[in-house]
């Protein structure tokens, strides 16, 4: 027990105690603590295991920026969150936290061993330890890895918060609240225009939060802001990124300060807010020292002892030794003095400090060490003392003491000036990188912007040792378990560049992003390499600043609001029919409709058979449609389309083929002429938006001399296909205005009329090999026209069928599905579709790529079908084709199965294929390997079922 | 999240009701027939990748739905214009 509550002091309620828990054992602290404060105070110093390495840790700091503290927070089922930082955790009444990463218990942690065989674990040990055999990952090394390396858990259960979203502008966004953002806030308001002030904390104030001599001030501050009606302060709220043109993203905490029986409302608001300008006043961050030991709990950073002496109250010792590189770790030692905390000794590798802050400090009656540096630190769990040396390496001096605090400078957080792509320069006072220049409407304020003055100091992350680096135990990356030795080898390895050693070492690639070690590791690798630091590069920032819930990030964009799910007119009567549904782009589509207590292959089975033998009704509203009107349609098409168009005559359909300008089929559909100007085109589900787009494309951009209007008509239009024998014995009761006879109205013809006293478009066309009719009438009456067409089919035996049967019945006639039997690299001929291709035509879309060599190559894979040995084999979708079995793997694959079933009608599997030279293997045998067998199949042609078309009359 | 200024709509609006359309001034050929191989590969496959200034097509594909150039700078990403398809190179 060594750290303790001071008698005074601090910005807590001391009237009010809060209970919490932590590792299951009662706890308390006041209101106004964090979670860290309120535990320091009880003389917890062990806080974590580390990652790697398990070795004890415990706090760094008093922000974000904490590395070692990481706590999981269990506010009920599906709330569990891990990783949080125990310095930035409001302590609140029933808080129960855990520590995290050890096993065990937090005392006793078996793994530790890991510790002891540190010698075996050097800088990209991942990838040289666990290299051969490959097999051996999977089963052996992962999961050791996982056992010992981790961090908190990820929750199991579903999260049954609700996460708000909101869009902001304001002429000025401040980004952190301390006293340069307040006072940029102060001004900008005074202006007139919106000003938004956000900061991390529970509260406004930032640094000057630690500052007792600052808060009448900033209580008059903060009663001027609340004041102002152009003035928006958001506590609890993190700039996680800043995005182009002053757009900043920010998530805003609601209730996870609050016991949890008094959280009410969303847990999370993400801003997203666009500003004039951006004012960054994010601070700086202390910089760790590295020397041996300098990760036994109670070595801390100096700035992080004050804040929780003069914020929240509490002494994080009984005897402190201070390690100085920089003026700011005596002013820090001088405060603590001042609050009640008893500073034994400062230490610091100067030989020369600053009069006023010796005399200061001989004032205090505090030991000072100039010249000296710390050279170890004694103790396993907590500190118990420290050894200081002359140069680093004198004879060695012991010195008691119970907490060690490091201040080796400043680093200004330039996070969100990176992410808006702000040029850094090297500041050689500050020994970092500070904001240079940026083209957004953006500038940083006080220390973030390297205008703050901390002092001086030398700038130097590691501190001269007796040993040398290669022995060394000092740490760079707490979090990631980074030894200033692992950056030595790396260099050693042959590593230059920061982004190499730093993804080698796993330097600054944690939780934190580095926020304590990536300067400490860049001047490292400096030294080693006897390079400046600049020209070592520095690791690029991303967002987000500080790690973010999905939640926030998902917003109310869950569950029905995901994704839009697109219904047609007859969707709610499928529903009512028992439809099984599968989701096709963004529409939900019925699949098939079993009867009592069929799965799927006895519901398709019947239904193709009764589209066979009688008919069946398919609700094909989904389909892409897009009306082309205007003079020039027709020249339009057909420069779009493979096909020729212009002869196409009023009252006939054509069969559309659409490439890119590389030669590859793209789409496909039937279209149909209504008049000279007026065509009803059809394309697929899932291309309709893709295919309007294109083009409109060429249309703007390419021909803008073509007088022709495009218009998506996919949602006004129901369309019910009515297909079988009987087809025309169901509708014709029906319709009015058409004559329906075969010598009338010819198969790939369109009639406009009346159907059940509706407007349609009644277009003859089969995509199941009989007869039949696509019924199109507007969207509004598609349920009406359905339920009549049903009445009229049942007299027939009609069946309602789905996608399943009718992908069977068109793959019993070889008609493709664009996406499944093609994959964007087949060209027409490819597909056994030449026919559809216009000779004549001078010119379409994508003619001249079909004469690139490649293209008119032999041996490139065409659709053929496949008949498999054993007629009720099925093969599998997507398995590949070989011609010789017996060879040695990997064997040379010459194909792939694009679509395959079992037909009901032939009582046998058939399926496609794509196959290198297909055409020239019909009646061969091919060979797919599955795993324990081979199924052999013979190639023929992808047409299985009337290949004479006569069921097209009925 | 960009804001992109439509020359049609004679606004900016945010790049979620846009659609990037790749490098401009790639005019299809007239006859593509005329085309040699290598120049029909150059068209259809081969292009300027700069760092810095870019033509490039976006359309506003939630907003008027009209096809139009930009100059952005591909290494900060600021737009320099944007201007109405047809108009001469910027
Ligand atoms: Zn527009």
């Amino acid at each position: 027990m060594t750290g303790f509550r001071l008698a005074d002091g601090g910005r807590i309620d001391r009237r009010t105690k809060r209970n919490f828990t932590f590792d299951g054992k009662a706890r308390w602290g006041y209101a106004g603590d964090s979670l860290a404060s309120a535990l320091l105070a009880q003389g917890q110093m062990l806080f974590g295991r580390s990652f790697k390495y398990h070795r004890p840790r415990g706090i760094l700091g008093a922000g974000v920026e904490e590395p070692n503290a990481l706590v999981t927070v269990d506010r009920g089922p599906g709330r569990k969150t891990p990783n949080l930082r125990a310095p930035s955790v409001a302590l609140h009444d029933g808080l129960a936290a855990t520590s995290q990463n050890r096993f065990p218990t937090l005392k006793t942690d078996l793994i530790a061993v890991n510790n002891m065989l540190s010698a075996f674990f050097p800088a990209g040990f991942y990838n040289k330890t666990f290299m051969w055999p490959r097999a051996a990952w999977e089963k052996v090394y992962e999961p050791i890895i996982r056992r010992l390396a981790g961090l908190g858990d990820s929750p199991t259960t579903r999260d049954p918060d609700h996460y708000d979203a909101t869009y902001a502008h304001c002429e000025t966004l401040v980004v952190g609240a301390g006293p340069a953002g307040i006072a940029a806030a102060l001004e900008a308001a005074a202006s007139g225009g919106r000003v938004f002030l956000i900061d991390e904390q529970e509260e406004i104030g930032g640094g000057a939060l630690s500052d007792p001599a600052q808060w009448a001030w900033l209580a008059e501050a903060s009663a001027k802001l609340a004041a102002m009606d152009n003035v928006t302060v958001l506590p609890r709220t993190t700039a996680i990124g800043h995005y182009h043109q002053n757009f900043v993203v920010a998530a805003q905490r609601l209730t996870d300060h609050l016991p949890v029986d008094e959280a009410e409302g969303p847990r999370e608001k993400l801003w997203r807010i666009r500003a004039g300008e951006v004012v960054l006043a994010m601070g700086a961050i202390e910089r760790p020292l590295v020397f041996e030991g300098n990760d036994v709990p109670g070595v801390m950073l100096a700035s992080a002892a004050k804040t929780f002496a003069l914020r929240y109250g509490v002494a994080v010792g009984r005897k402190l030794v201070v390690m100085a590189l920089h003026d700011s770790g005596w002013h820090d030692a001088l405060a603590l003095h001042k609050a009640g905390v008893n500073i034994a000794a400062i230490v610091d590798l100067r030989r020369e400090i600053a009069p006023e802050l010796a005399e200061a400090a001989r004032d205090a009656r505090i030991a000072c060490y100039p010249g000296y540096a710390v050279t170890g630190v004694s103790g396993g769990q907590a500190v118990n003392g420290v050894t200081v040396a002359l140069a680093g390496v004198g004879k060695g001096q012991k010195l008691e003491c119970d907490a060690v605090l490091m201040a080796g400078g400043w680093t200004p957080t330039v996070h969100l000036w990176s992410h808006a792509k702000g040029t850094l320069r090297w500041d050689e006072n500050w020994g970092a990188y500070v904001p240079d220049k940026t083209h957004e409407n953006l500038r940083c304020v006080g220390a973030c912007a390297g205008d703050w003055d901390f002092g001086s100091g030398l700038v130097r992350g590691l501190l001269p040792a007796p040993k040398p680096l290669h022995e060394s135990k000092a740490f760079v990356d707490f979090q990631n378990d980074v030894k200033a030795r692992d950056i030595g080898l790396a260099v050693q390895e042959g590593f230059r560049s920061i982004e190499h050693i730093k993804r080698y070492t796993t330097n600054g690639m944690a939780t934190d992003q580095g926020k304590t070690s990536n300067l400490n590791g860049l001047q490292i690798a400096s030294g080693v390499l006897h390079r400046p630091v600049t020209d070592i590069g520095l690791t690029t920032f991303r967002p987000p600043y500080t790690p973010q819930s999905f939640g926030a990030i998902l917003g109310h964009h869950k569950e029905a609001l995901f994704q839009p799910l697109r219904k047609t007119g007859i969707d709610d009567w499928a529903d009512a029919h028992g439809a099984v549904y599968e989701n096709v782009a963004q529409w939900r589509r019925a699949r098939y409709f079993p009867q009592g207590s069929e799965d799927m292959d006895a519901a398709v089975a019947r239904e193709c058979r009764t589209v066979r033998s009688a008919v069946g009704i398919f609700d094909a509203s989904t389909l892409g449609k897009i009306e082309v009107v205007g003079p020039d349609a027709a020249e339009f098409l057909n420069r779009m389309y493979t096909n020729p168009w212009k002869s196409l005559e009023p009252g006939r359909c054509r069969y559309g083929l659409l490439l890119g300008e590389h030669g590859f089929i793209i789409d496909d559909g039937v279209s149909a002429r209504l008049a000279p100007d007026r065509f009803h085109l059809t394309t697929t589900t899932g291309g309709a938006a893709r295919v309007l787009n294109m083009m409109e494309d060429y249309l703007q951009t390419e021909w803008a001399d073509l007088d022709v209007w495009l218009t998506s008509t996919t949602e006004q239009w129901s369309v019910i296909a009515v297909q079988g024998p009987k087809a025309r014995r169901v509708i014709a009761p029906l319709v009015e205005g058409i004559d329906l006879s075969p010598e009338a109205f010819p198969h790939m013809a369109v009639r406009e009329g009346k159907i059940c006293g509706v407007d349609t478009r009644l277009f003859r066309v089969s995509f199941t090999g009989e007869l039949g009719f696509e019924v199109n009438v507007p969207a509004e009456y598609g349920r009406m026209v359905w339920e009549a067409i049903w009445a009229e089919g049942e007299k027939h035996g009609a069946a309602a069928y789905g996608t399943e049967t009718m992908h069977v019945l068109r793959a019993e006639k070889g008609f493709i599905i664009v996406g499944q039997d093609t994959d964007g690299t087949v060209t027409p001929d490819d597909a056994g579709l030449g026919w559809a291709v216009g000779k004549k035509k001078p010119d379409f879309v994508g003619k001249r790529s079909l004469a690139r060599p490649d293209i008119v190559a032999a041996g490139r894979k065409q659709l053929v079908g496949l008949l498999t040995d054993d007629p009720q084999a099925v093969l599998e979708e997507g398995a590949q084709i070989v011609a010789d079995p017996n060879q040695p793997v990997p064997m040379t694959m010459i194909g792939h199965v694009t679509s395959s079933y079992h037909s009901a009608t032939m009582g046998r599997s058939i399926a496609m294929a794509l196959v290198a030279g297909g055409r020239d293997r019909m009646g061969e045998t091919l060979h797919i390997p599955m795993p324990g067998k081979t199924i052999s199949a013979k190639v023929v042609a992808p047409m299985f079922y009337d290949p004479e078309g006569s069921r097209l009359n009925g | 999240m960009l804001l992109i200024h439509c020359p049609y709509c004679e606004e900016a609006r945010p790049e979620v009701e846009f659609a990037y359309g790749g490098e401009a001034h790639i005019a299809r050929p007239v006859d593509p027939s005329t085309y040699s191989d290598e120049q029909w590969e150059e068209f259809l496959y081969i292009r300027s990748n700069p760092r810095g200034r870019h033509h490039e097509r976006w359309r506003h594909a939630h907003g008027c739905g009209r096809f139009f150039n930009a100059v952005r700078d591909t290494v900060t990403d600021v737009f320099e214009t944007t201007y109405k398809a047809g108009e001469a190179r910027k």
